[in-house]
């Protein structure tokens, strides 16, 4: 009995030695040394400023920017230091007062738009920290941009066109428009 | 649709096709035979058992090879404990986080030791690196691997005769992990880093945000960045079937699995291993289409369910039509259900990626399952109930279906009148009341867990949802703890003492009764003869025992939760079309 237990000591030592140390030890070393941009945070720098990370989205309220899905995290929406879901469920009518409230102010924040307003662009994501929205929820956005920024609709349309992110490998996923890329690349525009 | 159904035939395609190669090697690895790679990791090997004291030629009996399971393990608890109540004192803690609280800590640890990962905390506001690495990580390796311990052990159980040794826990242990776990681990580790999962030990970095955010008359113009040793600790939480997440989120978190590639090796990686070892069972019991035939019959209940939450969830619930929301599938958006989503995503990967991760026993979530539609939720909660055999956890999963496929044996003798066989060896009284207490006792304190919970205000309290699906999160929460999924409707509030200690009970009764039993049987299976194929002899590889295993698995399911989801998903849903 007493070897047995001298036995689980020395493994769960060494073991935790093997896969507590030297395993991530050497995915962090190949990890940073290979692919240094991704394994610490993809982040965006912008005039040697951070503006954030090509993976985690942000808010967005003013018409001149397209706006990112509802995030459900706390204290604020978007804070990538404590991610959540809304976890409400199906049934639950503080989720239907959440969906109608959103589309009130997407639809008051551009009188043209009558269509109805695409799924994902009214519902929190399980993350919260989602940094996409789906082609048809940009293309909702189009026309307020446009206005916002006394642009030609066309001229924002191309831009979202060109940032759109396929299915990986032609087959996986779902298409998608990167937000902050997108506004970043808005800001761009007019700075030309 | 048409490229969801693309991808998903795409992915079983290739995990089909991973099975033999990858079984053929583990069979390799347990029957002691050159492997490949034990011309390097050899010498390693022998060292450990040198640093150890194990002799790797001592063969145990069944209660010396449990007793050796449960010392490791608790050992491994206390560890997990004391990192999580001294994490204050400890360097690699950036944020400076403080001690884990007691109660929580004690949920936390018993959580990792019994595979379940059942998360009552955020990772990245809770844990610091240094628990996340070398506490979490490590048990998410041993955990594991003790679990492929015990199926090997089974095994050797079926195949030996007049035996009565089942071989060495250290030794399987040990090969376990270092010629399967950790170098399949390193392989996926890297790719996902190449994809946008982070592996750093530096502190969160903040961004100015391009517009700030102004709540309540609060500006907040900065966005801090959750990061840490992540990738590293992912892989084998996906490959050892664990499924803690390394942030809150778990794999829904962008910086977890960024991308639908990484979500397919994320998915890849729980599946592997667990369809795996079904060819492993079959060579190593001399008929692989023996486990053919268990991998056939998990399959078919797999893509049942699987179509069940695909189609809910894309379908939808009335009640986002109704307040202005364009549902339909197209070509720009993925439509459906996106509340608890996201959309690189969309709607068939997130259901592909639940009924995944809850038919087998890991429990990492890409999308909030307590904010599916009714039928679409009742899908991984009932793969969960029906005992972790759809793949089921890595061992865990196979030993937990040939319980099942000893009953199915059992069931099938007394419509003929004949003594059940299965493999050669008789299945008697013995072996019998031990599978039944193997079905039964996870059911039961499943059941009874939800029971307590909804009888008392503490457990009421938990609720997050209202009416039906409240049910729903408690019933979701026992079930998850009892299998050691691990996986919740997260709505529900578990960081409490109430919660934190059920559940402990609960992970560790579903975890260790289970683990004690099926050594038991494998004991006992060991020390019978064999008894050759006959013309009377039922064959365990046919159709036919197809059909029965999974009749088998589906009416234990539903006779048992039929009752208790009524209460919960189906009268929801029934509430949901209703209105």
């Amino acid at each position: 009995m007493m070897r047995i237990l001298r036995q689980a000591v020395a493994c769960i030592a060494v073991f935790t030695l093997i896969t507590g140390v030297i395993y991530p030890l050497i995915v962090t070393g190949v990890a940073q040394l290979v692919f240094p941009r991704q394994a610490n945070g993809s982040l965006l720098i912008d005039n040697g400023k951070t503006v954030g990370s090509s993976l985690i989205g942000q808010s967005f309220s003013s018409p001149k920017y397209f706006w990112a899905r509802p995030s459900a995290t706390s204290p604020i929406g978007y804070n990538a230091a404590n991610s959540s879901g809304s976890n409400l469920g199906p049934l639950n009518p503080a989720l239907t007062e959440n969906v109608k409230a959103r589309i009130t102010q997407l639809k008051a924040a551009d009188a043209a738009s009558k269509s109805l307003v695409p799924v994902d662009l009214v519902t929190a994501s399980a993350s919260g920290l989602d940094p996409d929205i789906s082609p048809a929820a940009a293309e909702y956005q189009v026309s307020r941009v446009a206005k916002a920024r006394n642009l030609d609709e066309t001229k924002i349309r191309e831009l979202v066109v060109k940032l759109t992110k396929g299915r990986q490998l032609g087959i996986l996923g779902e298409p998608r428009v990167n937000v902050l890329e997108l506004n970043l690349a808005l800001d761009n525009l007019k700075n030309k | 649709m048409t490229y969801g159904i693309i991808q998903i035939v795409l992915f079983l395609s290739v995990v089909l096709l991973l099975v033999k190669p990858l079984g053929w090697y583990m069979a390799r690895v347990y029957e002691n035979k050159p492997c490949g790679l034990d011309r390097i990791l050899g010498p390693v090997e022998r060292a450990i058992y040198r640093l150890c004291g194990v002799n790797p030629a001592n063969e145990m009996g069944w209660k010396r090879y449990t007793v050796a399971m449960i010392a490791f393990n608790a050992a491994g608890f206390v560890v997990l404990y004391a990192l999580m109540r001294l994490q204050g004192f400890l360097p690699l803690n950036p944020q400076h986080f403080p001690p884990v609280a007691p109660d929580l800590a004690f949920n936390t640890a018993v959580s990792f030791i019994t595979n379940t990962n059942w998360q009552a905390y955020g990772g990245e506001s809770t844990m610091s690196y240094l628990t996340q690495m070398l506490g979490l990580a490590v048990q998410n390796f041993v955990s594991a691997a003790s679990g492929m311990a015990v199926l090997v052990a089974l095994i050797r159980g079926f195949v030996r005769r007049n035996s009565r040794t089942i071989g060495n826990f250290w030794v399987d242990l040990t090969r376990s992990l270092l010629y399967i776990l950790i170098p399949l681990s390193l392989i996926i580790a890297i790719l996902l880093a190449s994809q946008g999962v982070v592996q750093t030990f530096k502190p969160y970095p903040t961004a100015t945000l391009v517009e700030p955010v102004v709540v309540d008359g609060n500006s907040f113009a900065e966005q801090t960045i959750a990061v840490g040793p992540a990738a590293s600790q992912i892989a084998i939480k996906q490959l050892g079937t664990n499924g803690g997440g390394f942030f809150n989120a778990n794999s829904a978190h962008p910086l977890e699995n960024p991308t639908p590639l990484s979500n397919f090796l994320e998915m890849l990686a729980i599946l592997l291993i667990p369809g795996a070892l079904c060819y492993t069972f079959g060579k190593m019991a001399g008929d692989t289409k023996q486990g053919w035939a268990i991998l056939a019959s998990m399959v078919i209940i797999f893509i049942g369910l699987l179509a069940l939450c695909c189609w809910s969830e894309q379908k939808g619930t009335p009640q986002l039509v109704s307040a202005g929301a364009d549902l339909q599938a197209s070509s720009t958006q993925s439509g459906g259900n996106m509340e608890g989503k996201e959309v690189r995503f969309g709607i068939f990967n997130s259901a592909l990626f639940a009924t995944t991760t809850t038919g087998t026993s890991c429990g990492a979530v890409n999308s909030m399952h307590d904010s599916y539609t009714p039928l679409g939720g009742m899908v991984p909660m009932w793969l969960i109930q029906l005992g972790e055999v759809i793949f089921g956890g890595v061992g865990s999963g196979l030993y937990g279906m040939l319980a099942f496929a000893i009953l199915a044996v059992f069931i099938a003798g007394l419509m003929v009148g004949r003594t059940p066989e299965y493999l050669g060896k008789k299945i008697e009284s013995y072996e019998m009341k031990m599978a039944s207490l193997v079905i039964l006792l996870p059911i039961f304190l499943a059941l009874v867990g939800t029971a307590v919970a909804v009888a008392t205000k503490a457990g009421q309290a938990g609720a997050f949802n209202p009416g039906p699906h409240g049910f729903s999160e408690i019933l979701y929460g026992y079930s998850s703890a009892t299998n050691n999924n691990g996986s919740a409707f997260a709505g529900i509030n578990c960081n409490t003492p109430f919660y934190n200690i059920t559940l402990a009970i609960a992970m560790l009764g579903g975890r260790y009764l289970f683990k004690i039993l099926m050594l038991a049987i494998a004991g006992s299976l060991a020390a019978k003869k064999f008894i050759p194929t006959s013309a009377g002899t039922l064959s365990t590889s046919d159709p036919m025992f197809v059909i029965l295993l999974i009749s088998v698995v589906i009416v234990v399911g539903a006779l048992s939760f039929i009752p208790a989801l009524a209460l919960g998903p189906i009268v929801e849903h029934l509430m949901m079309i209703g209105r």
